[in-house]
């Protein structure tokens, strides 16, 4: 599955590890939320990268703690019409102030690109090669965007308010 | 009026581009339907029986006449000649191709039109009281409110994948005219005891299967908190709104297995935590985007000008006026509504030709404005009352000057089985033909104000809970079956209705409302007292023996 | 029968026994057991590029072999909508 980061197709240097299967010695890995929770520790202390895949019906609480170990977290669209995910997402990056990658991961088309982007994903493992090539284009798509996220983009009506004052700065 | 800028002019552009590139693909192969649905849903595209449904957003209600003759433009070029105005203020077009689409939705953005999330489990049109500004005793324009939670909630990030859909309706009028209490998020402008405005914010209304009327979550969240506020509920409903079922997943049966004060609470808890991210309103802000939002210049006019004095002679105009004429809160003006209910026709339809007419009528008589209402009429808003007698004449001639608004003909209907892929039932012809027993405008006066609301499957788009008189069309072995109820209402009292009897087919439905309508004239105690009050009073069981003693 | 709507123009279509569709009932692939329904829908729905939202639909066979919708739904589908829609003026 292409994996785009940073607005670019990328090798995925994370490997999904699936419970109960082992571990490897080294290297980036990505484990489910209950193989990490079950030993946090033992995890953390691993030579390589962690991520871990959340789920999109799990509190963030038991998740919260770890972050500051955490090389990845990948957040699940079981299906692209449930959006939980974009709630977890905004509250990892804006309230618990979490600064790794933030990975999309399920079913991801190129539709919800600019969604995920402003609610702070910054990785997406995209279902359709075409769609993962699209990328940068579809980014291009949206110049205006009415409500504040923390993606810092401008609103439709700070621009506006901007806009009056140096209209009125300049008479 | 509300005037879209550069910005909002480039957004709705942006977003015709987007699914422009979105129907090539679907076309293509590249979506499967599966994938396009949700898509196509986003920007108001059904499915329905015969073809592609198109709903259209009309924000608030409030129209400008080339918006208006935008709607004929597009009912005749990619439809077939009309269109039909939703409780919702949408306009919906019943036969629009696949492929064109993309053009009739660049030709309405060119006036400032768009179709997001008229569709979809997203933030529908956040709608608003048809008299919004011109009402008297309005605590202040609730269409400001309303556009600053529109253009929050389009295209937001976070929601636009809730569990099912969501719908907000506000009022700022003593009497509710948005019916607020049936929607997730009803919003009640009012001031507290500082003097200052804000909201009382109910929520977890809704019809459909699980009907429940809306509760109060917060009696007072000022305008300057209303977004973060909002956007609390909004995030409890994403994060916990049941994904299982979508007949358990609107955020009324949140609010229901949680208990409003539980429900509450965890609200609260997201609010506080929210801190401040940006959404708090201040005055500038507000002020934006009120001064976007123009106003007629009034002339100073007499409160009973010689052409009304002259024309008082004319019976039907004097019929008409006592009907579809209201107050306006400048001396001079009237509010007229204009029946889309005649006798005989689907309630909410109108040709373009109609729609053409009315716009030319708006320039000519109410500054080029007009409004769409949830009972699925239209009004001019600003009307000079010397202008009065001569209006009449034009709506007369165009089939528009019914006078029945809020009269048992003044049918709200769904379309029912003839359009919808949805409905056990029809709707449109049982309308009709009620619209036909009770065609004697006399007798329909002596009736006086009852609301019948129809419905052709549970889903309840005819909102038939809420209908003085409601209508559920089921479907029993194969047959159309109706189920009725009565006493119910959608204003400031909002109330359920309650089952009259046994389900009846098609062929009686009529038969049944004329013995209940009797029964409500034989039992009132006087003919002040409204069918709904008679009900309230008497309770179901004096109108079912009556109805149902010979059946 | 399998019907569906054509996904260009959303128009009421048929399966016809060539494997393509039809706007005419009277060209429907007509079948009378659950096996030869399934399969003749499993077929339909491979077309999805074709057509939306197939389904399994009844008809009525007449004397002479004229075919007629099944049910009230169906007939609104193949005859249009049961009221008459200029609004009078």
């Amino acid at each position: 599955m292409p994996l785009v980061k940073q607005g670019r197709l990328t090798t995925d240097l994370f490997v999904h590890v699936a419970d109960g299967a082992e571990l490897p010695g080294d290297g980036a890995v990505l484990v489910t939320a209950e193989r990490f929770l079950a030993d946090p520790q033992a995890l953390l202390r691993r030579p390589g990268k962690l991520g871990v895949i959340w789920p999109n019906n799990r509190n963030l609480d038991e998740l919260v703690p770890h972050l500051d170990g955490l090389a990845s977290v990948a957040l699940v669209f079981p299906t692209f019409r449930d959006g939980r995910a974009y709630s977890q997402a905004r509250l990892l990056r804006e309230r618990y102030g979490y600064d790794g990658e933030l990975r999309a991961t399920g079913q991801i088309l190129r539709d919800q690109f600019v969604f995920m982007t402003r609610a702070g994903f910054d990785a997406f493992e995209v279902k359709k090669d075409a769609d993962a090539d699209a990328f940068a284009q579809t980014m291009k798509r949206y110049s205006v965007f009415y409500q504040p996220t923390g993606d810092g983009r401008v609103t439709a009506l700070n621009r506006r308010m901007q806009l009056r004052h140096s209209e009125s700065a300049g008479q | 009026m509300y005037a879209y800028d550069e910005l909002d002019r480039t957004l709705i552009n942006e977003r015709v581009s987007e699914f422009r590139d979105q129907v090539k693909r679907r076309l293509s192969g590249e979506l499967t339907e599966d994938e396009f649905k949700i898509l196509r849903l986003q920007n108001g595209v059904y499915l329905q029986l015969h073809a592609y449904m198109f709903r259209v957003a009309i924000p608030y209600g409030t129209l400008s006449s080339k918006q208006l003759r935008r709607f004929a433009h597009v009912a005749r070029r990619y439809d077939r000649g009309y269109g039909h105005f939703t409780t919702r203020q949408n306009i919906q077009f019943n036969w629009i191709k696949l492929a064109e689409l993309p053009d009739a939705l660049a030709d309405l953005a060119e006036v400032g039109i768009h179709a997001m999330q008229t569709s979809g489990n997203n933030m529908r049109n956040v709608t608003s009281d048809q008299w919004a500004g011109v009402a008297p005793g309005e605590i202040e324009d609730p269409r400001i409110w309303s556009e600053l939670i529109r253009q929050h909630t389009t295209l937001h990030p976070e929601f636009s994948f809730l569990p099912r859909k969501f719908k907000i309706a506000i009022t700022a009028a003593e009497h509710d005219r948005a019916a607020i209490k049936i929607h997730d998020i009803g919003l009640r402008l009012h001031k507290n005891a500082d003097g200052e405005t804000g909201f009382e914010v109910l929520v977890g209304g809704g019809l459909g299967r699980t009907p429940f009327i809306a509760k109060t979550i917060k009696p007072f969240v000022s305008g300057r908190d209303i977004l973060s506020y909002i956007e609390a509920i909004l995030r409890v409903y994403n994060q916990y709104g049941r994904r299982d079922n979508i007949y358990k997943a609107r955020i009324k049966i949140l609010v229901h297995e949680l208990g409003i004060e539980k429900f509450a609470k965890e609200v609260d808890e997201e609010w506080k935590a929210m801190g401040d991210v940006g959404l708090t309103l201040d005055h500038t802000a507000i002020e934006e985007v009120r001064s976007r939002f123009s106003y007629p210049a009034y002339e100073k006019l007499p409160h009973m000008p010689d052409e009304l004095k002259q024309a008082a002679h004319d019976k039907l105009f004097e019929r008409w006026r006592k009907n579809s004429v209201s107050a306006h809160k400048v001396q001079g003006y009237s509010i007229v509504t204009l029946s889309l209910k005649p006798v005989g026709g689907p309630p909410g339809d109108a040709t373009a030709e109609q729609m053409d007419a009315v716009a030319d009528l708006a320039d000519k008589y109410s500054f080029g404005e007009i409004r769409v209402g949830h009972e699925q009429n239209l009004a001019l808003p600003h009307v000079a009352k010397r202008d009065l007698p001569a209006l009449f004449k034009a709506l007369d001639r165009l089939g528009l000057a019914t006078p029945n608004v809020n009269l048992v003909t003044d049918i709200i209907a769904c379309p029912g089985l003839d359009y919808c892929s949805l409905a056990n039932a029809r709707s449109i012809p049982i309308a009709q033909e009620l619209t036909r027993r009770f065609a004697n405008h006399d007798t329909a006066d002596l009736i006086g104000r009852l609301h019948i609301n129809i419905s052709g499957c549970i889903n309840a788009c005819g909102h038939h809970h809420v209908g003085h008189i409601g209508i559920l069309g089921v479907e029993k072995n194969g047959e159309e079956f109706y189920q009725i109820t009565i006493g119910g209402r959608a204003d400031e009292n909002a109330q359920l209705g309650t089952l009259i009897g046994p389900a009846v087919p098609y062929a009686e439905v009529a038969d049944v409302i004329e013995d209940i309508v009797e029964a409500y004239l034989a039992l009132r105690d006087r003919p002040e007292e409204l069918f709904v009050d008679t009900v309230k009073r008497l309770g179901v069981e004096p109108i079912r023996e009556r109805v149902y003693a010979t059946r | 029968m399998v019907t569906a709507n054509r996904t260009w123009d959303g128009a009421v279509v048929y399966r016809t026994a060539k494997q393509g569709w039809s706007t005419e009932l009277s060209d429907s692939a007509i079948v009378t057991t659950s096996d030869e329904a399934r399969a003749l829908l499993a077929e339909a729905t491979a077309d999805d590029v074709g057509a939306v939202g197939p389904y399994i639909a009844p008809v009525e066979l007449k004397d002479g072999g004229k075919v007629k919708p099944g049910n009230l739904r169906e007939h609104i589908r193949a005859k249009g909508v049961t009221i008459d829609l200029q609004v009078p003026a």
